[in-house]
């Protein structure tokens, strides 16, 4: 590869603690075809030898290496340098909506809080393993969001708990909406048998009611998953089900009067 | 001395992919209380990458599939170097572990019937492997991580507390297990106490005291130039074993995926799914031929097509046509790509083509293949439904690694150590197929869970044990020289003063010397060996471990990259020793081991393993040579004879 | 025993300090002030056509803002939805009767929520852009816990654009209600129609209703089968969304040009 595609780029980069920080400037060589993490790698390499940064496997499969990128939540190492003109300045932050440990690190221990908050899958009663059976086109709404990578850029975006700290407590996140979408979708899936009734749950206690599904979740996703029209808005529409269909609460109504 | 944080576990679990989520989650099942630590967060670890599926011969597509084909396809690929024990079990439970997977809340593909559809993959006789789309591991990890947060919200209702029983350590680095030499002059093994290990975040120091350790790190691709791997690679597991007294096995035996990305530069070493064959793709040089068919070796002559017609027949019928050679096991199809590149036919980013986009519609090709879509639109600007990939080998997976039992996965040497997946050696002999990965995970993910449990539960009065053993205790001099060891490079740097400079006995840039083991390992211990380059190798090796010595990094201990790479440096230079050691050692060709100079397989070489161990004393590793048990009667009968006697010596064939 | 990680920095729990309000560098604000122009251009129309009272029928065309006409003071439609059932107390606009449930059924439209949330109310005016509020409560609360009743609008429209689809057949006669005639305006309608069917029937309550609501498709392959066409449609509600307001808008446009004799519907046989 010829080496005159390579050119010195302006980098702003987030650095600091919980205490303080700020955005330093670098000047820092790009070669072609790279993406903002080879610079980022470049960056502790020649001059910036602590520079903190989380990644794994640089191939976007393992969602680790999520950064706010000119002010938009993304995956470094699937952010190709192309995208921007040589003379651009490219400001990496680290992501805002959860507390920062050093530099682009940031402690996503808030979506390990809200998995833990969801009732696991629960297998049939009568099915041994080996014995299930599911066609292709019932687990193929649930198999896509169980493309999710768990990069955490849908929490991250969401002005929900973005822009307004306080909702972290009662409002789970996109990617933990989904994932009662998906187990509500789950062709197999017994809630019910132990009590569950997630259409239910996740308006009352997951916080489904906060989503004005303004669509950034979906617009953020870097395996393209339609989280607000397959997840978000079908589980809307289920709480419907549940809670605001007339007839369902005429009879709750009647059938709770009868017992009082 | 720095302060260190002390808790105490019953099985602590050294990794948290798919081996070691399995193994911890045996454990917890087991009753015992079990601690996770692993480098990455949880959820995230290497597994996620494996892209085609998980071998398991639940025969759901073929009903001809069964454990004993199964079988013979896994010691065929691994070129019977494979030990027999641990293909056997392999074979037999990967169908269990993959159901469980099910009850877990996994989501394979379906077949039109319900069933889990199975795919084509290399060196495997039937669709085998359970899959979803060419996104797998992730399934695979997603499955066990919630599996784990299943059992974390069970005890939570027992107990008020998540983490009572089962506990994930994320981001911490294990740097050295503690033992309990044996009582007297040495005669006995010695024993697991504990690790030792740092959390990356904060920098801080801390002690898990457990009686059971199980390894689960996975393989030593970092040291590679170009590998498929993460950075998380860097063979820990592998160092860790060896430096507590266990021995490695099979360490020259290194896997070249025939087909990683070669363009752009940044990306060169990603992989390129096997799956992208087993759905049709074919490989073509710059003349346009498939040159697979120039590159079918004796022993596999009779079972794959002999021209291309019968390659493109076997996707609609395989039952009566062979399969194409692009489906060779991976150490054939990456030595073919090799040669053909030196011959001068590659493509014009030193690869081969591969191409699928003239084999299937584009529809068919997203559906299938969406990751591979995705990552080649994203990263190289390419469209594979419209144009051909540009392939190369890379460094993928090593076969080499902890020596264990079989049945118990119990590494040999050192009481209380466990190994499971990449990080154990054996299973898959001189040569990993295609989708023996992720079952050999689980398979004896479980089984490490399982015994290390067993062997813990002694020291922890669990219920139905009586008398209980005291928990064996490392001496604290083992603790301070762990720290000492941690902040060494800091120290280096102290000592530096500021005057850096790059004469001998200055201090050393961590990435500088990386980037040098990297490049040796790839120059001259990569995918075609000859004697003096390993010779070579292991004369940089030294010069190399010299200079890591020297490593200094500045600052803090706060999630300082700079300083972990310094730690990892340690680990992988102790088993890229091992690797060129062993290499230069076997002087035949076998499998992911190819001798320039010894281009033939050796039959008397088959029942050799090279065991890799520490030297007492001096801190350096050495060779020594074991036999291989000689396999069951019944299982040699499931080959035929004239297939056993390219392997097996005369002497071997008539004593069976 | 203690349990927590060994680790934990001093400050945990805070953000990076970083005080822009967002740090993203292209025009981000163009779609929501798009949005707003587009949207109040038409508020402001249709507010001016449905109080009119006036120039709304042009045999045989009504615009479909006046349609179905409920009250006494309709013009006389011949062939139409032109039901009284308001009586002769109604003394505004005829309009107003029924456009509550179409207007209804765009408010609560998950699209139009999303483009006013984010145009009108900034919450947020983009992604990764901070909104001005302090506070949030999302759809939990009055009054946008009615947009929970999307569904009963999507039956209502569903009603009305049947009714539509009435005055679209009625475009087949000439000025004299002899059928087997078209003109421009027929086109026109027919056009509308066409759009105003596939924003409704891609509507996300539709296409829950159609099927999405169940847990297992392969036990109803009908409705699956209409769940596929529905989501097919519905990934382009956006789309449709815009298309058929500006084609509803357009209609009446073209109807009351005709009924104010600006030009003569140009026939076509």
């Amino acid at each position: 590869m010829s080496t005159s595609t390579s050119y010195e780029a302006k980098f702003r980069v987030w650095r600091g603690d919980a205490d303080s920080g700020e955005l330093r400037d670098f000047t820092i060589e790009v070669n072609e075809g790279e993406v903002v993490l080879d610079i980022i790698h470049r960056l502790q390499a020649t001059q910036a030898p602590d520079l903190a940064v989380r990644w794994n496997c640089k191939a976007g499969k393992c969602g680790s290496c999520s950064a706010e990128i000119n002010g938009r939540p993304r995956l470094m190492c699937m952010t190709r340098m192309s995208l921007f003109a040589p003379e651009d300045t490219i400001t990496v932050t680290p992501l805002r909506t959860f507390p920062v440990i050093r530099d682009l690190v940031t402690d996503v221990e808030f979506n390990y809080r809200k998995a833990r908050e969801i009732p696991a899958f629960v297998p049939p009663a009568g099915l041994a393993p080996g014995e299930y059976r599911m066609r292709q086109e019932d687990v193929g709404r649930s198999q896509e969001f169980r493309k999710c990578i768990e990069c955490f850029l849908c929490q991250d975006v969401c002005h929900v708990v973005r822009d307004h700290e306080e909702n972290k407590q009662a409002f789970a996140g996109p990617r933990f909406l989904m994932r009662m979408a998906e187990l509500d979708m789950h062709p197999l899936d017994e809630a019910s048998r132990e009590g569950l009734d997630r259409q239910r749950a996740v308006q009352e206690e997951h916080g489904l009611g906060f989503c004005n599904i303004t669509k950034c979740c979906t617009e953020v996703c870097p395996e393209s998953i339609k989280i607000t029209d397959n997840a978000l808005i079908p589980m809307k529409e289920r709480a419907v089900d549940r809670k605001y269909d007339p007839l369902v609460w005429l009879g709750s109504k009647i059938r709770r009067r009868r017992s009082d | 001395m720095s302060t260190v944080e002390r808790q105490s576990w019953d099985v602590v679990v050294v990794g948290a992919g798919g081996a070691g989520l399995r193994a911890a989650i045996e454990a917890r099942e087991q009753g015992l209380r079990t601690a996770v630590i692993c480098k990455s967060l949880f959820g995230k670890a290497h597994t996620v990458m494996a892209e085609g599926g998980i071998a398991a011969s639940m025969g759901n597509v073929n009903a001809g599939d069964n454990w004993q084909v199964h079988f013979r396809d896994t010691m065929r690929g691994g070129k019977f170097l494979n030990h027999w024990r641990m293909a056997e079990l392999h074979a037999k439970e990967a169908p269990d572990r993959v159901w469980e997977l099910e009850t877990w809340g996994a989501l394979f593909d379906r077949t039109p019937d319900g069933r889990i559809s199975q795919r084509n993959f290399g060196g495997h006789e039937y669709p085998r492997l359970a899959h979803v789309g060419d996104r797998t591991g992730l399934e695979l990890i997603r499955t066990l991580q919630q599996r784990v947060v299943a059992l974390q919200q069970q005890d939570f209702r027992e107990t008020g507390d998540y983490e009572a029983r089962l506990k994930v350590f994320q981001e911490c680095t294990v740097t050295r297990i503690l033992t309990e030499e044996p009582p007297g002059d040495g005669a006995g093994e010695p024993r697991v106490a504990g690790v030792f290990g740092y959390a990356r975040e904060s920098g801080t120091f801390f002690v898990v005291e457990a009686p059971a350790v199980v390894l689960a790190t996975g393989g030593i691709g970092k040291s590679f130039k170009v590998t498929s791997n993460s950075w998380e690679y860097t063979g820990d597991g592998h160092a860790l074993a060896l430096l507590a007294g266990a021995s490695l096995v099979n360490m020259e035996f290194v896997q070249f995926h025939p087909t990683g990305m070669v363009w752009p530069p940044s990306v060169k070493g990603i992989l390129v799914t096997e799956s992208v064959r087993g759905d049709g793709g074919v490989l073509r040089n710059s003349e346009g031929r498939r040159f697979m068919f120039d590159y079918i070796p004796d022993v596999f002559r009779s079972q794959y097509a002999q021209d291309e017609a019968e390659g493109d027949r076997w996707y609609q019928d395989p039952d009566h046509n062979r399969r194409p050679p692009e489906l060779l096991p991976r150490d054939e199809v990456a030595r073919a790509i090799n040669a053909e590149v030196k011959a001068g036919r590659g493509s014009p980013h030193g690869g081969v083509f591969l191409d699928v986009s003239s084999r299937l519609p584009a529809e068919e090709i997203t559906r299938r293949l969406p990751s591979m879509h995705h990552q080649f639109k994203q990263l190289a600007d390419v469209d594979i439904t419209r144009e051909p990939m540009e392939v190369g080998p890379t460094c993928h997976y090593v076969m080499g690694g902890v020596d264990v039992d079989p049945d118990t996965a119990a590494a040999t040497g050192v009481a209380g150590l466990f190994a499971a997946g990449e990080v154990a050696g054996g299973m898959h002999g001189s040569n990993r197929l295609g989708g023996n990965s992720l079952s050999d995970l689980l398979v004896f993910g479980r089984r490490a869970g399982l015994y290390a449990a067993r062997y813990a539960a002694a020291f922890t009065g669990g219920e139905g044990v009586g008398a209980t053993a005291a928990r064996p205790a490392a001496p604290e001099a083992q603790v301070e020289a762990a720290v000492a060891e941690a902040l060494a490079p800091f120290e280096a740097a102290a000592r530096e003063g500021g005057g850096g400079g790059e004469d001998t006995g200055g201090s050393e840039n961590p990435y500088a010397v990386h980037q040098a083991l990297q490049q040796t390992m790839n120059d001259l211990v990569g995918i075609i060996r000859r004697e003096s380059e390993m010779a070579e190798a292991l004369r940089r090796l030294a010069e190399l471990r010299d200079r890591a010595l020297r490593v200094a990094v500045e600052g803090h201990r706060q999630y300082n990259p700079g300083w972990h790479l310094a730690m990892d440096l340690r680990n992988m230079l102790l088993v890229s020793e091992c690797v060129a050691l062993a290499a230069k050692e076997r002087t035949e060709s076998r499998g992911g081991h190819t001798r320039d100079d010894f281009p033939r397989m050796d039959r008397e070489w088959r029942r050799v393993n090279l065991l890799c161990s520490l030297r007492p004393g001096g801190g350096r590793v050495g060779l020594t040579r074991r036999e291989l048990p000689p396999m069951r009667g019944d299982l040699l009968g499931l080959f035929e004879k004239e297939e056993l006697a390219k392997y097996l010596t005369d002497e071997e064939l008539t004593a069976r | 025993m203690a349990t927590q990680t060994p680790s934990r920095t001093s400050q945990a729990g805070r953000r990076a300090a970083i005080a822009e309000r967002h740090l993203r560098v292209d025009r981000w604000w163009l779609s929501p002030a798009i949005t707003v122009v587009a949207l109040l251009a038409f508020v402001v129309y249709a507010t001016w056509r449905a109080f009119a009272n006036a120039d709304y029928y042009a045999a045989p065309y009504v615009s479909p803002f006046y349609s179905p006409c409920l009250a006494d003071n309709c013009e006389e439609m011949r062939g139409g939805a032109n039901w009284a059932l308001f009586g002769d107390w109604w003394g505004l606009s005829p309009a107003l009767i029924f456009l509550g449930l179409p207007l209804g059924f765009r408010l609560t439209c998950y699209y139009y929520r999303k483009a006013y949330y984010r145009s009108f109310w900034a919450s947020p005016p983009a992604c990764a852009v901070a909104e001005p509020h302090s506070s949030y409560s999302g759809e939990r609360r009055f009054p946008l816990i009615l947009n929970n009743s999307h569904r009963y609008f999507f039956y209502a429209s569903a009603a009305i654009a049947l009714i539509l689809t009435w005055d679209a057949v009625l475009g087949f006669r000439d000025e004299d209600y002899s059928w087997g005639h078209a003109g421009l305006g027929t086109l026109i309608q027919l056009v509308n129609i066409a759009l105003v069917w596939a924003y409704t029937l891609s509507c996300h309550s539709c296409r829950h209703i159609m099927g999405g609501r169940l847990k297992s498709f392969s036990t109803h392959p009908v409705r699956y089968r209409m769940w596929t066409f529905v989501s097919r449609l519905n990934g382009r509600h956006m789309a449709l969304a815009w298309a058929s307001l500006t084609s509803l808008a357009l209609t009446d446009l073209y109807v009351y040009l005709l009924a104010t004799d600006v030009f003569s519907d140009p026939r076509l046989f």
